[in-house]
């Protein structure tokens, strides 16, 4: 029992982790119509620049400047090349974020080597107990920090008139033009609220379980696309939940790996993956997705 | 998904439209006469030309098979899959384990093998990757566009779990060789027979070499065909509107069970000849990068255009290769362990930068560069340079739907 709540308080606070990212995709998603597939190497570019600075910063300034550096390069993503081919089908919006995604990835593989960056965490890599379940504090602060951004994203997203504005976008993109909302404008913004918020999980991601940066954070990230999938690419509120299913997903099937030793050894890697597609068979457009009508 | 997608339409219609043109050009007698001296210099290639390009050759020609088969898929049909390293993986993994020996060399693990003949481990290699392609296609024909992108996705770090789990088979994270081709008794290894032709010695990288341009040329000529007929119109039109296709007839959900079979064949037939170009196999030459990159050569090749495919394949496959070959000569590449940049990663900056200016600028690729020059060429009262850019108006029936909702493939 002791373990199985061990296991699920870790997959929770793994789970916010993937959340945030996950978060960011769909607003990419939903203000622009791209499926950012440049997300995982800009979660590692953030990792990489906070590590990278916060020797000759201090851990504080260098977060926020990881984080302006992770926001900035969405934002010329989304000017440079995004911007230019509003419209075009999602298919090849989903192709040049790849052909991003290989260039940046291949320089900050090629900058970080084969070594593992260290970030020094204030908090370090110590655990706490909280009735005979232990978590490391790392994770702790991320649940906390990513419980507060989230709020605050979804507050941000209903009341404030940039969350308005992109509502409405997403509902329908010409009404809204038409309205005198500036569709470049909430792209953009949804691109340098999805840069901070993979920059702010990159911080956690890289801590206290994780040795360090490394080119493996990568393939990390990549595990928050079935969270975004399994929630349904157009839904927030599916992100949350799909980010907190993988999460736990990942940390039972690591954690039971004894018991699951038929399907091999790091199987928990592999199990959102197998979640997403199980989920996809029952429905198509995730759990919270608007299922598409097609209309004659 | 109309707008740029329906310029490769506009190259396979060109591309078919071809030879009615062709009657009243000189061109007539010059293609295939520059066609046939094409193969004839292919042909006699290995008789000049050091073992470097033969090898090089042979892994383009596997990487042409590859792409052209995934661009019936993404190309052709519309559906965007980034699983194709897994149905490669199917195809090298069955080849190695049918074609080979059980025992376990250099490896503590035991691995199984069943030594049939390799042609029966090509071909069952690809009909297994057939297979792994049409189980998947269920979940495939569900799922539109993106989602179909990401699932795909997941099933490459499935593959990569299971090739690094399955040791008696796959031979673990270590990987393990691969046998030698043969046929009938040919053996496609340096010896056995000894082989000489002209005095040139034929040995394995020779003849993998006409191999390889005997399996990629059928794989060429079969897509052409198959884009040409009435399947083929089937599988544009399911990508330009799935509600129009439907309309017309075309069982959309049959055409994309039967578009993933093929193209995953496609994959299987690549898998084996990777396999035999590197000489072993490894979970890691089977992981999203791999993926990527096959999507990078049909996108910069031209999406729906099978020598697009081919020429987008050759490009992408060769150019690390001749990297690495030249690192001495070319400016600012290195050989590994100097300092600059190495060749594969100054390749991966080209095709990065590569894909970005192909989406923004030329949609159609490498074969719509060409159409359009061409088109230019043929006629120049027509295309002047500055109506070039408006090419679309050179076609007109690929008009896209004037009705917005009947889109089926929208994501809205």
């Amino acid at each position: 029992m002791t373990q199985f709540l061990s296991l699920l308080l870790n997959g929770i606070s793994l789970g916010a982790i993937y959340a945030l990212i996950a978060l960011g995709f769909v607003i990419i998603f939903k203000a622009s119509e791209v499926v950012s597939f440049t997300h995982g190497s800009l979660l590692l570019l953030g990792a990489y620049s906070i590590a990278r600075l916060s020797e000759p910063l201090g851990f504080l300034p260098a977060v926020l400047v990881g984080v302006l550096i992770t926001a900035f390069a969405a934002f010329l993503v989304e000017r440079l090349i995004i911007n230019r081919l509003r419209g075009a089908p999602v298919i090849s919006l989903a192709i040049v974020t790849i052909g991003v995604d290989i260039i940046l990835l291949t320089e900050l593989i090629r900058q970080i080597g084969p070594d593992i960056l260290n970030v020094p965490h204030p908090w370090g890599g110590d655990s706490v107990r909280i009735g005979g379940v232990g978590i490391s504090e790392n994770r702790l602060i991320a649940m906390g920090v990513a419980g507060i951004l989230i709020v605050a994203f979804f507050v941000a997203f209903k009341y404030s008139s940039w969350g308005v504005a992109m509502r409405a976008s997403a509902e329908d993109g010409e009404a809204a033009a038409l309205m005198g909302i500036r569709q470049g404008r909430v792209s953009a913004l949804a691109w340098i609220v999805a840069g901070v918020l993979a920059a702010v999980a990159a911080l956690f991601l890289v801590g206290a379980p994780t040795p360090g940066v490394s080119a493996a954070a990568y393939t990390v990230a990549l595990r928050a696309f079935p969270a975004a999938i399994l929630g349904g690419l157009d839904s927030t509120g599916g992100a949350l939940v799909g980010g907190l299913l993988i999460g736990i997903t990942e940390a039972m099937a690591a954690g039971y790996q004894e018991q699951l030793s038929f399907l091999g050894r790091g199987f928990g890697e592999v199990a959102p993956y197998v979640v997403m597609i199980i989920v996809l068979l029952v429905r198509p457009s995730g759990l919270f997705g608007t299922k598409e009508l097609t209309r004659v | 998904m109309s707008d740029t997608l329906s310029a490769p339409a506009g190259a396979t219609r060109t591309g078919a439209a071809a030879p009615a043109r062709a009657a009243r050009s000189p061109m007539r007698f010059l293609k295939p006469l520059l066609l046939l001296a094409l193969l004839a210099l292919l042909l006699v290639l290995p008789l000049y030309v050091e073992e470097f390009w033969l090898r090089t050759g042979f892994a383009v020609a596997g990487a042409i098979v590859g792409a052209i088969g995934l661009n019936l898929l993404v190309g052709t049909t519309g559906q965007l899959s980034l699983a194709h390293a897994f149905f490669l993986a199917v195809g090298a993994v069955s080849y190695t384990f049918i074609s080979g020996e059980s025992g376990g060399l250099g490896t503590r693990a035991v691995l199984r093998g069943l030594g049939l003949p390799p042609i029966v481990g090509m071909v069952v290699g690809v009909l297994l990757a057939g297979l792994a392609g049409l189980l998947f296609s269920p979940i495939a024909a569900r799922l539109r566009g993106i989602y179909l992108g990401v699932a795909s996705l997941g099933l490459v770090f499935i593959g990569v779990h299971v090739l690094n789990t399955w040791t008696p088979v796959t031979g673990g994270f270590n990987g393990r060789s691969v046998p030698e081709f043969s046929l009938f008794g040919f053996s496609f290894g340096n010896d056995d027979p000894q082989l000489f032709v002209l005095g040139v010695p034929f040995r394995e990288a020779e003849r993998l070499w006409y191999l390889g341009l005997v399996l990629a040329l059928a794989a060429y000529v079969f897509a052409r065909n198959l884009l040409r007929s009435r399947p083929g119109r089937a599988l544009q039109t399911l990508r330009d509107s799935e509600v129009a296709a439907s309309v017309m007839g075309v069982n959309v959900q049959a055409y994309k069970a039967r578009v993933f079979l093929v193209s995953s064949m496609y994959a299987g037939l690549s898998g084996v000849m990777y396999a035999l170009s590197i000489g072993s196999i490894a979970p890691e030459s089977f992981g999203l990068t791999v993926s990527i990159l096959y999507l990078a050569m049909i996108v910069l090749g031209g999406l729906g255009s099978v020598a697009g495919a081919a020429l987008g394949a050759a490009f992408v496959t060769a150019l690390p290769l001749v990297f690495q070959q030249f690192a001495d000569v070319l400016p600012l590449v290195s050989s590994p362990g100097e300092g600059g940049i190495a060749a594969g990663i100054a390749a991966r900056y080209l095709f990065g930068a590569a894909v970005i200016l192909v989406v923004l600028f030329e949609p159609g690729g490498l074969a719509g560069f060409a159409n359009r020059f061409r088109r230019r060429g043929r006629a120049p009262g027509r295309g002047s340079p500055s109506a070039s850019p408006a090419s679309a108006a050179d076609r007109p029936t690929d008009t896209d739907p004037s009705d917005p909702p009947a889109q089926g493939s929208s994501t809205r």
